[in-house]
């Protein structure tokens, strides 16, 4: 059976947002991953964002690619209108939805092997692009449907489940995602919810290409010892540069902060983003200086985590194509036929 | 001297230039001109994959009775390019003309004794009249447009209006364009013996068509079926019709208001984005839209699948070239039939469109963003280069202003909340097609899942074998209803009653009305069908099975279309004789009529089991 919907029955004092739903509103059916996998976790975190953020679940639509993580969308958001594309294509899908209908909110879910490997271009080009979406690449290191084989993003000198040295370079995908454009770059690990909830949140207020590459080890193929992508190997390496800590409007600042040890980025929407600094120097709106830390970290085989860069005054690709406000999926005949005494001078001028 | 081809408003006249030298322009001016004489043209553009340098031509077909298609062969050639000189020289008719530029001498070997020349010094008129390198370059084109007005007797005041046309307040421009005009024509008048015996007269043949090519028309006809969102990649022949949409949309698409955009056009990454993105504004309830060539096609078929598939409604057009491979980018052919009717791998069949000029690249343009949205799936446009690329003239676009967008069957917001029954594969009509809802329609109904897998009715995943027939054998009913929907195909009868039948689509047509009437003048009658799209009417057999022969003629290799009529429409393959062209250049009349005419010979005698069948 690889279709169960979930009990709608609940706990009566289950906690409501806003909009009157409960958290159990948001969830899809129940998941066909092996227990454990970080995935799971992932679509917890979306859950919870999404109930906190008091978003309507219709409103967004969350669309994928093909491999485990792809298939994850079934498994949150069940009111929301799903697409499951073709492998390493999501990008594109989603650009054209999201010009179809600006009003909604993209939510494209992907993984190493469909956005790392064959997907790679779609990925750098739907950044650079400036698709106003929330990108999470849901990063095993490894092909699970497939069972077992290297992805690009394992790490060169990683060892397969099977025994096997990876032997090529692995495929930077925040180092991709900052040098080609994208407007909010973040990293977590799928077994930090504390971490992962407000960035997720944090990307979706942002406007613009946000990128989320989440660590999410796979219990079945690549959480063994000589694995980079493992709980305890993420665990252990983990060096978070901030802490995200409130996101939706301008709360007074009530905990006690040593002077430096805060830093506030205003996004579009008036939301402010209060980062909590963690590595002293870390400037999360300095690209260059952000690329070079990565870079430095990742050669001493430290995991950086955190909101790695965030640009406040972002721009996204309605903006540059100068689109009506009114979703293209709405506009009627009038708005969009020339009619026929603009066809008759279009002959005229033809003769 | 030689003899002299005699002929009013009915020659050929080829130019051949060096691409790159702006002869394009000045070309098509002189192929204008003739049409403000009332006299119909048709022109075609021969050119290199090359931006400078190579050779390239321009054939102009002046023809009073409005043939459209090549002719074959030339009557005047214009003779440009050294580089090809020889071969152009070959290609003139006995009696023909040939116009150069004396300039330098040129011995005597490399002429025809049965052809006549006409010599100009275009290049020393040029060089006394102007000092600019590129001045020099430019007129010199227009040069010989004034010594071909002379020649031809072309009115030069239809020449000299079209500049004040095309040079509306630019009074600089438009004094040196006439200046040189008048500097080819009247060299011309007081060197040698005009006219020639080809020219033009007055006539009043052409109406009130236009003079228009087909990727632009294609491109208008998607604006004013509402489409939304393009996404393309640059790919020749079809480059020119998404920069038309480009144009046409700045022009007509533009919120007055507030000067935004009522579009969204995006030059893709590669091919696979293009239709990526198409099938996801489609999804999300765009009108939405592709356009490319051969290996595009190829490039896109993962996708094209999906969109069959997952029942997403997108538009695709095929502005087909010579392949396989890079194959022949600017030449034209018919040969991405089958890869497009089955595009993708897996049971798939497509919808396509065959519109035979520009008039039906804008209505069929229009039609098809209606026909995918009602059918929900992928449908093509397959024009050619010959269609896309040249002007052609053409009767003129109409529009009934009654007419509204069938967005096919949405469930609404109240739908949805009356409790109407939606399930995204349900066939509640009979007719195949199943409802659909917009995302974000519904805050708790009417959300599905759209995937490239196996599903139930209720768009749930399911790997159960009946689940999937189900929804295998609903897809063909779907298809099966589209015959009804697709263009129907046009019968041409014969003058008398005729054995031989004929079958052609798309840019064939011009060619094929010339060849009929050649044919039906020398005795040999053939009803012709024009197909104009796919599912295959049942009338498409029946008038096969009313043949004892049925010719088709095509423009590739291996008979794409006849392939599908006897897999598709289930004819008699024994029945059918391929009438095959594919060297690049558009088929004619000419050999239309030669390839006819040979076959019916063999056939005047009517086998006894075939008549008696």
């Amino acid at each position: 059976m690889t279709y169960i919907a979930k009990p709608k029955l609940h706990h009566p004092t289950l906690g409501k947002n806003q909009l009157g739903y409960t958290r159990r509103d948001y969830e899809g059916t129940i998941s066909t991953l092996c227990a454990g996998c970080g995935h799971d976790s992932i679509s917890a975190a979306i859950v919870q964002a999404c109930w906190e953020l008091d978003i309507e679940p219709h409103r967004v639509a969350k669309l994928s690619g093909i491999g485990c993580s792809s298939k994850t969308p079934t498994y949150f958001l069940g009111n929301s209108h799903g697409f499951n594309s073709v492998h390493g294509r999501m990008p594109s899908v989603v650009t054209g939805a999201n010009l179809a209908n600006r009003d909604l909110i993209y939510l494209g879910v992907s993984g190493d092997g469909d956005s790392a490997s064959i997907g790679l271009g779609q990925f750098a080009h739907c950044l650079r692009r400036g698709v106003n979406m929330v990108y999470i690449v849901e990063n095993n290191g490894v092909y699970g449907l497939t069972k077992g084989q290297f992805s690009a993003t394992a790490d060169k000198g990683s060892k397969s489940k099977r025994g096997v040295t990876n032997t090529e370079e692995a495929v930077d995908m925040i180092g991709l995602a900052l040098m080609v454009g994208a407007t909010f770059v973040a990293r977590s690990f799928s077994g930090d919810k504390k971490q992962l909830v407000p960035l997720i949140k944090a990307a979706i207020e942002h406007r613009g290409a946000a990128f989320l590459d989440v660590i999410s080890p796979c219990v079945a193929f690549n959480n063994h010892a000589g694995s980079t992508k493992s709980y305890d190997y993420v665990r252990e390496h983990n060096e978070a540069v901030n802490r995200l800590d409130f996101i939706e409007g301008k709360e007074e600042i009530t905990a006690d902060y040593a002077p430096g040890e805060l830093v506030e980025v205003t996004q579009h929407d008036g939301s402010v983003l209060r980062l909590r600094k963690l590595a002293p120097d870390y400037d999360p709106t300095d690209r260059l200086k952000a690329m070079s830390h990565l870079q430095e970290r990742a050669a001493a085989g430290e995991v950086v985590t955190g909101l790695l860069y965030i640009k406040p005054d972002s721009v996204d690709l309605h903006e540059y194509l100068n689109t009506v406000k009114t979703p293209l999926t709405q506009l009627n005949e009038r708005e969009l036929c020339p009619g026929s005494v603009m066809l008759e001078r279009i002959n005229a001028a033809l003769r | 001297m030689a003899k002299r081809v005699e002929a009013v408003n009915d020659f050929v006249v080829k130019f051949a230039n060096v691409n790159g030298s702006g002869s394009a322009s000045a070309n098509e001016l002189f192929a204008r001109s003739i049409l403000r004489m009332g006299v119909p043209v048709s022109s075609r553009n021969i050119f290199p994959s090359n931006i400078q340098g190579l050779p390239t031509w321009y054939e102009v077909r002046v023809n009073e009775r409005g043939y459209q298609g090549r002719r074959g062969g030339v009557d005047l050639t214009v003779a440009m390019n050294p580089e090809t000189w020889a071969q152009d020289v070959r290609e003139i008719e006995p009696g023909g003309y040939l116009f150069y530029d004396n300039s330098k001498p040129l011995p005597q070997s490399k002429f025809r004794d049965d052809v006549n020349v006409i010599g100009v010094p275009l290049t020393e008129i040029c060089n006394a009249s102007y000092s600019d390198a590129r001045q020099r370059q430019l007129f010199k084109n227009i040069i010989y447009v004034g010594a071909l007005s002379a020649l031809l007797e072309i009115d030069p005041n239809e020449i000299e209006r079209l500049f004040s046309e095309q040079f509306k307040g630019k009074e600089a421009l438009l004094q040196s364009n006439i200046k040189a005009l008048r500097l080819g024509r009247d060299y011309v008048l007081q060197h040698l013996p005009c006219p020639l015996g080809i020219r033009v007269r007055r006539a009043s043949a052409v109406g009130n068509r236009i003079f228009v090519d087909g990727n632009s028309a294609t491109a208008l006809g998607a604006v004013y079926g509402g489409a939304t969102v393009c996404a393309w990649y640059p790919i020749t022949p079809s480059s020119s019709l998404a920069e038309a949409f480009i144009h046409h949309c700045q022009k007509y698409r533009v919120d007055p208001a507030t000067g935004n955009h009522r579009y969204a056009i995006v030059q893709a990454e590669d091919e696979l984005a293009s239709i990526g993105i198409a099938i996801g504004a489609g999804w999300n309830g765009a009108r939405a839209f592709t356009c490319t060539s051969g290996p595009g096609i190829s490039l896109m078929q993962e996708f094209i699948g999906l969109a069959y598939f997952a029942e997403v409604p997108v538009v695709i057009i095929d502005v087909q070239r010579g392949g396989p491979s890079t194959g022949m980018p600017t030449r034209t052919q018919q040969s991405d039939l089958l890869a497009c009717a089955y595009a993708s791998h897996g049971d798939t069949k497509h919808v396509l469109l065959f519109p035979e000029d520009p008039t039906e690249c804008f209505e069929f343009g229009a039609q098809a963003f209606d026909l995918a949205d009602r059918l929900q799936t992928p449908v093509f446009v397959m024009t050619d280069l010959d269609i896309g690329m040249n002007t052609r003239l053409s009767d003129p676009f109409q529009w009934d202003d009654t007419r509204a967008l069938d967005r096919g069957k949405v469930m609404s917001y109240e739908d949805l909340e009356a409790g109407k029954d939606f399930g995204r594969y349900l066939d509640v009509d009979g007719d195949g097609i199943p409802y659909r809802t917009y995302p974000g329609t519904h805050p708790t109904r009417g959300a599905f899942f759209t995937r490239g897998t196996t599903k139930d009715r209720y768009a749930r995943y399911s790997e159960a074998g009946p689940d999937y027939v189900d929804n295998m054998q609903r897809l063909l009913r779907k298809f099966d209803t589209a015959k009804a929907m697709v263009p129907k195909p046009l019968l041409r009868p014969a003058a008398r009653p005729a054995r031989f039948g004929a079958v052609y689509y798309g840019s064939t047509s011009a060619a094929m009305q010339e060849a009929l009437d050649v044919l039906s003048d020398r005795g040999i009658h053939v009803n012709a069908l024009r197909v104009r799209g796919f599912p295959f009417q049942d009338e498409i057999a029946d008038f096969v099975a009313s043949h004892p022969w049925v010719f088709v003629v095509e423009q590739n290799r291996d008979a794409q279309l006849k392939t599908l009529l006897v897999n598709e429409a289930k004819v008699n393959p024994a029945r059918l004789i391929s009438v095959l062209h594919y060297d690049g250049t558009p088929i004619t009349a000419r050999y239309i009529v030669e390839q006819i005419a040979q076959h019916a010979a063999a056939r005047t005698v009517l086998p006894f089991r075939k008549a008696a069948s």
